[in-house]
């Protein structure tokens, strides 16, 4: 059955894969990946600020986003954010915010989830001395936080939080479901295009595997060196 | 310098942890803080800097009360300084960095103004060449030194010691005791959890000895070893001198 496949096809196809597709892919990547872990960071000290009422807001928030399929949210925001727009601003129409600004959102909300609870196990790994030899200097909570907690808890949690950011790159893939072009709608497009489809979606699964499995790789390595500085 | 006036604090009404503690400590004073274990000692020096919270009574330092919600708590402890039983360095910073990141953020010293003070002081405790290390390169002696050297650069009117040598190795214990000594023989207003009752003999003024979260006895350091008075401290001499 593989007497007649044409791989030629593919290296017609590169460049379009690489600048169109894996650019969009590795650009929501890394955006979504720095979004998440800011808004995350933000829910983990929310609910380890002691005041019920944030604990709570971000517990369920977490609890939601972890409870429904990726792909339904994606599928979910990207027709109601111009909707919420409208509510907000007070158009007289909903407001267009197209396909990457809405897949980018959702990915951050979504990925916050997940980084909230990677960031919170982080700052609990921490011994209670820390912040408060911090606070016997003299610091405020805010600077307790800024260069003494969170950079250790960040440090600790270094291989995990890139481990979660490699998940997010393979589910990025789900942006199909907009008809986006990134780097599987892109080798999808040409598949269809040319009729060959074992051929590309072989090399899709092969450039993520590469991709993934040389990112875990590094985490290992990276592990390793954090664990001889401690 | 520090007042301690009828200081209750409990964590359920059953489970008191201080009872009614009042001492003080003057100007100048090294105040040596003992009794045996689970007595409320350590407890009692944290709530001084407001580090654990208490139920009622009062404590002020330099006339600053530490219990009134208006206090400006950062404040107030930048200038109480505080050595922990178990160091608190920032692993994640180096040594000098452990010295500067206070003076920097909560004084507002110039980064040139922050090293050379802090090289000083490094300087006085002996730790000149480990200024670029990280805090897991040193012994615990070496690291205890440095904890008290980022205490005494936010140049504190005062200085806490909660068992600053429980922790150590035998050997390192006497190479904190000799920085505590000398700043002691400055002139230092000091209070110290300690069980080192050669310290205590040596640069004393008073010691207190705790037990079940109550002050027993508060007494000058030669009537506190020649004759004390409690049944308990008597004890509890007679069992940490007896080897």
């Amino acid at each position: 059955m593989f007497g007649n496949l044409d791989f030629d096809v593919i290296r017609r196809a590169l460049p379009y894969l690489f600048y169109e597709g894996m650019t969009f892919t590795l650009t929501l990547t890394g955006l979504a990946a720095l979004g998440g872990l800011v808004f995350g960071t933000a829910l983990a000290l929310m609910r380890l600020s002691g005041l019920k009422l944030l604990g709570r807001i971000a517990g369920v928030y977490v609890d939601f986003m972890r409870s429904l399929p990726l792909v339904l949210v994606i599928f979910w925001f990207y027709f109601l954010v111009p909707y919420i727009g409208q509510w907000v601003t007070g158009a007289s129409r909903p407001i267009s915010v197209g396909a990457f600004a809405s897949s980018l959102i959702t990915f951050i909300m979504f990925e916050a989830a997940y980084f909230s609870e990677i960031m919170r196990a982080g700052i609990q790994s921490i011994s209670r001395g820390q912040p408060a030899a911090a606070s016997a200097l003299g610091l405020t909570y805010a600077q307790t936080m800024r260069y003494v907690v969170l950079p250790q808890a960040f440090r600790n949690m270094l291989p995990v939080l890139i481990t979660q950011t490699i998940v997010l790159f393979q589910d990025t893939s789900l942006v199909y479901v907009l008809s986006i072009t990134d780097f599987l709608g892109a080798a999808s497009k040409v598949a269809q295009r040319d009729g060959r489809l074992v051929e590309m979606y072989l090399f899709a699964a092969v450039v993520y595997f590469t991709i993934s499995c040389i990112a875990s790789f590094g985490v290992r390595r990276l592990q390793a060196r954090i664990a001889i500085i401690r | 310098m520090i007042e301690i006036s009828h200081v209750n604090k409990w964590y359920t009404p059953s489970f008191q942890v201080l009872t009614d503690c009042t001492t003080s400590v003057t100007k100048g004073e090294v105040v040596v803080v003992c009794g045996p274990s689970g007595s409320g000692k350590s407890t009692l020096i944290k709530c001084v800097n407001a580090l654990e919270p208490f139920q009622s009574g009062d404590i002020s330092v330099d006339g600053t009360k530490v219990n009134d919600p208006k206090t400006n708590l950062p404040k107030l402890r930048s200038r109480v300084g505080m050595v922990f039983q178990h160091f608190e360095l920032f692993p994640h910073l180096k040594i000098i960095d452990n010295l500067c990141l206070a003076q920097q953020k909560v004084l507002g010293r110039s980064s040139d103004k922050a090293v050379t003070k802090g090289m000083m002081l490094l300087d006085r405790v002996g730790l000149k060449e480990q200024a670029q290390k990280f805090p897991a390169q040193l012994s615990g002696g070496q690291q205890q030194r440095v904890a008290i050297a980022r205490a005494l650069a936010m140049d504190p009117i005062v200085m806490l010691f909660d068992e600053p040598t429980s922790a150590l190795d035998p050997e390192m214990v006497s190479e904190v005791l000799d920085v505590m000594v000398d700043l002691a023989h400055e002139g230092m207003t000091m209070m110290v959890v300690t069980h080192e009752m050669g310290f205590a003999r040596k640069v004393a003024n008073r010691v207190i000895f705790m037990d079940r979260g109550e002050i027993v006895e508060d007494a000058a350091k030669d009537d506190f070893f020649g004759k004390p008075r409690s049944d308990r401290a008597q004890k509890f001499l007679s069992k940490i001198l007896s080897h």
